[in-house]
């Protein structure tokens, strides 16, 4: 899929938020859901399915108007966290210009946060994409729950952020941390189209 | 039926920002050379973004610079109303001709041609004879061309052949400045404030931008206070967050600032990273792209640059394309000054056929449309002199030697068959001859056909500039410019300019220029300004050169008896010889025997040779008109009979 068209003048983005389940991708999407303009912003779809594996995503487009000419479209998906919804995983993730992992912060959900990080490298794989050339920023969510429960951002980056990408510590319910993330995330997909290379 | 143009939408009352600068810059351009820069021009943009504004200020604007201008705005629905009104009364074609004759014709709201395919159909015809008579063109749609559901494909590719447009919806500058300037219009004064306040809200149009203003004016008009800021926000409906109120899901007001902000900030921030991206190559070649189509230039070659990843060298692409461009425009500048007509090819338009614009000039240069040269059937060589015409031919080689200098124009004058033709010719090739020589030759009737079809054509000015370009001009027979008024002021125009640079011009006529009919005095007096040479009646020497000529071509070895035989017979004109000679050789190739003097006494004189003497009451010339044929030409009629010299020596024989 073509990020950046110079003939229509378009510039779309799909941004695909990764994660482990209920770790609060949704919660991300929502909350830009109520800050974007409705002008600007398309109808959040929520599909929650005919038949419980098939389709099983979030969807938010957001129009951000012209930019340098450029009428600028960012496409925000959710993939569904749970192990079992793989297939629908790896359809969203088809044509992805970015992700956001969204880790979840508890110590106990480690595991989870690592077995998703790893779906998430085979599944770029399938679509023929190495997961080092893909935009990536790290999203430790749930930083507000009770200092006890949660592993600090430095011990979420040494666990899980092998990469060395952005990262950024949020607590999507109430907002924080998640337009930083976004606005992380667009402009290494951006940045990558400067680069000549379009995804 | 024809909407007037509201005064009021000008494009000093049209507010430029950034969402609509190519429109206007666009527009402008058109209303100051109507048919030339873009055509047709397609403004597309959402409901009340200022199209029908714009259409109607170029339709302004061209009618303040240029009065005489007829102009036409109509909507789509006007222009089917009027269609079909016309089509009811049955003047479907003076509706046409109305249409066909304006100079600018502005249509508003075209996307309702979905459905109509007659409409589409007319549409089409008359924008293919508005833009072949170089008539401009401006339409207005909520949707591009190609976005119009039903459209005909022609018309799509005719709408996007010329310059097509959006105008977005403005920004919040340009938002706070239609404010301004619509407050100031109605003369209502606004605390500062106000009119940001109002700006700040993202209204999908300009339309619901002055509803905004009405609301405000009427709110302050019915107080009698002036309106502040939180009263305008009250008033408007808009949570302080800047979007109107039920948008906003902030519970409290600092939240709401704050999330306002964030959503903002992030948009700054990809504006910042995309402009970034923006200003690299891609943008450069975006730039030339954008640029270079709207001068209608084929921009292929750099949008294939944007389909690759990381192109090598963009920048040195885009210089050869511009350099290509430049050639292309020389090449055009070069071909319209020789051809008007070639230079509105379409290869001048585009870098890709490099190869084949140059071949196309290059064939208007040297040789596409070159005036029509001297026949090589007559060379000076060939050409029979005797004293008959010894004045004409020294004049023709004193012109041969300094043409232009000395005998300037010279006119042969002669009767019919006398060799003017041949030696007209035979000047023409001899001047071929000469370094860069580019010599017209051609029979007075030709050049009046040539013009007739040039200004048919409309191709007059390449008519003329082909003639104009030739070092010297020959006219046969330039007694056929008779009653031919066009011609004559165009070959008067020539005639002053081959004077003025020294060209030579050459030209035939059966008798003295004064003494021919129809032709203006102007050119009479001009034909005799320079040398009228006579050509008499062909002598014997003449006769004997020619006869050895025509001979030749027959191949026929001239035996002397024969030619002198041949020589000796009184004649007219030399083309006469020509017949004589041909009786001679058919009748011997008949009777399969060789061409001799006594065989063409016989044949010619009709009786044995032998001592055969005519009888006195019979006098032929010999030349016996056939009877299968039975026209009587004056070729082959005898109308001045020989001298008395002449016929003591035949009844000497």
């Amino acid at each position: 899929m073509s990020l950046v068209n110079f003939t229509t003048r378009e510039i779309t983005c799909k941004i695909v938020y990764y994660g482990p389940g209920r770790s609060g991708k949704t919660t991300n999407l929502h909350y830009v859901y109520g800050r974007v303009p409705e002008s600007r912003r398309g109808r959040m779809v929520s599909l929650a399915t005919q038949t419980d594996r098939t389709l099983f995503f979030d969807f938010l487009p957001i129009d951000l108007g012209q930019i340098s000419g450029f009428a600028t479209r960012f496409q925000l998906y959710t993939v569904p966290g749970q192990v079992y919804y793989n297939a629908t995983r790896r359809l969203v993730l088809q044509g992805a210009d970015g992700v956001v992992y969204v880790g979840d912060s508890q110590a106990r959900q480690l595991d989870e946060n690592l077995e998703s990080l790893q779906n998430l490298q085979s599944n770029l794989l399938e679509h023929g994409v190495d997961v080092r050339t893909v935009p990536l920023v790290m999203q430790y969510n749930k930083q507000d729950l009770p200092r006890e429960l949660i592993l600090t951002p430095a011990e979420l980056d040494d666990a899980l952020n092998f990469r060395g990408v952005p990262s950024f510590p949020a607590d999507a319910l109430h907002g924080q941390g998640v337009f930083e993330t976004l606005k992380s995330i667009s402009e290494l997909v951006l940045k990558k189209l400067a680069a000549g290379s379009t995804a | 039926m024809t909407s007037t143009l509201n005064p009021k939408f000008t494009f000093e009352t049209f507010v430029v920002g950034a969402a609509n600068r190519l429109a206007v810059t666009a527009g402008r351009t058109v209303a100051e050379n109507p048919g030339s820069a873009y055509n047709p021009l397609f403004i597309y943009s959402g409901s009340g973004l200022g199209k029908t504004h714009l259409l109607m200020a170029i339709g302004h604007s061209a009618k303040q610079l240029a009065p005489q201008l007829n102009i036409e705005y109509l909507t789509l629905d006007e222009y089917v109303e009027a269609f079909h009104a016309a089509i009811a009364a049955g003047q479907g074609d003076a509706f046409r001709r109305r249409f066909q004759n304006v100079d600018a014709l502005l249509v508003d709201d075209v996307q309702f041609l979905t459905n109509r395919k007659e409409m589409q159909a007319e549409l089409l015809r008359l924008t293919e004879a508005l833009q072949q008579a170089g008539h401009q063109i401006v339409l207005t749609s909520d949707r591009p061309p190609a976005e119009i559901a039903d459209l005909d494909e022609r018309l799509i590719s005719r709408f996007s052949g010329g310059l097509v447009v959006d105008m977005g919806v403005p920004d919040y500058e340009t938002r706070v400045a239609i404010l301004r300037r619509k407050a100031e219009e109605r003369g209502a004064r606004f605390q500062p404030g106000v009119l940001e306040t109002a700006a700040g809200v993202e209204f999908p149009n300009v339309r619901e931008l002055m509803g905004a203003l009405n609301r405000l004016v009427a709110y302050q008009a019915v107080n009698d206070t002036p309106i502040n800021a939180e009263a305008a926000r009250q008033v408007l409906g808009v949570a302080a967050s800047g979007a109107p109120a039920g948008l906003s899901t902030a519970a409290s007001p600092t939240a709401a600032v704050s999330t306002g902000d964030e959503f903002s900030q992030f948009l700054t921030d990809v504006t910042v990273t995309v402009g970034k991206a923006v200003e690299a190559w891609r943008a450069r070649v975006a730039e030339a792209v954008l640029r270079w189509e709207g001068e209608g230039y084929r921009t292929g070659r750099l949008e294939k640059l944007l389909d690759h990843d990381s192109p090598a060298a963009v920048d040195e692409a885009i210089a050869s394309y511009i350099h290509d461009v430049e050639r292309l425009k020389a090449l055009e500048a070069e071909v319209g000054a020789l051809d008007p007509q070639a230079a509105g090819d379409k290869v001048f338009r585009d870098p890709e056929r490099m190869a084949e614009a140059e071949a196309e000039a290059a064939k208007v240069r040297d040789g596409a449309a070159p005036p029509p040269a001297p026949s090589g059937a007559f060379p000076l060589d060939s050409y029979a002199f005797g004293s008959s015409n010894d004045v004409a031919l020294s004049a023709a080689r004193a012109v041969i030697d300094a043409p232009g200098k000395k005998y300037n124009p010279l006119v042969l004058v002669g009767r019919s068959g006398l060799g003017k033709t041949h030696l007209l010719n035979a000047i023409g090739l001899e001047l071929m001859k000469k370094k860069g020589a580019v010599v017209a030759c051609l029979s007075t009737q030709d050049f009046v056909d040539e013009l007739i079809a040039a200004i048919d054509g409309e191709r007059v000015d390449w008519w003329r500039a082909r003639y104009r370009r030739a070092t010297a001009l020959l006219l046969d027979d330039i007694h056929l410019l008779a009653g031919k008024d066009r011609t004559q002021e165009e070959l008067f125009n020539l005639f002053n300019q081959f004077m003025d640079g020294d060209r030579q011009l050459v030209f035939t006529a059966p008798a003295h220029p004064n003494k021919l009919e129809g032709l203006e005095e102007r050119i009479v007096s001009r034909l005799e300004g320079g040398l009228v040479a006579e050509i008499g009646d062909p002598d014997r020497a003449v006769r004997h050169t020619a006869l050895e000529r025509i001979l030749g071509q027959q191949k026929v070895t001239p035996d002397p008896a024969l030619l002198d035989y041949l020589a000796d017979r009184p004649t007219d004109s030399v083309r006469s010889l020509t017949g004589v000679v041909q009786r001679v050789v058919e009748a011997a190739a008949a009777q399969d025997q060789p061409v001799t003097a006594g065989l063409a006494r016989e044949i010619l004189e009709g009786q044995p040779a032998a001592g055969a003497r005519r009888t006195t009451g019979l006098r032929t010339s010999g030349l016996v008109v056939s009877s299968a044929g039975g026209v009587r030409s004056r070729e082959k009629m005898v109308w001045d009979w020989p001298s008395a010299a002449d016929r003591v020596i035949e009844d000497l024989r």
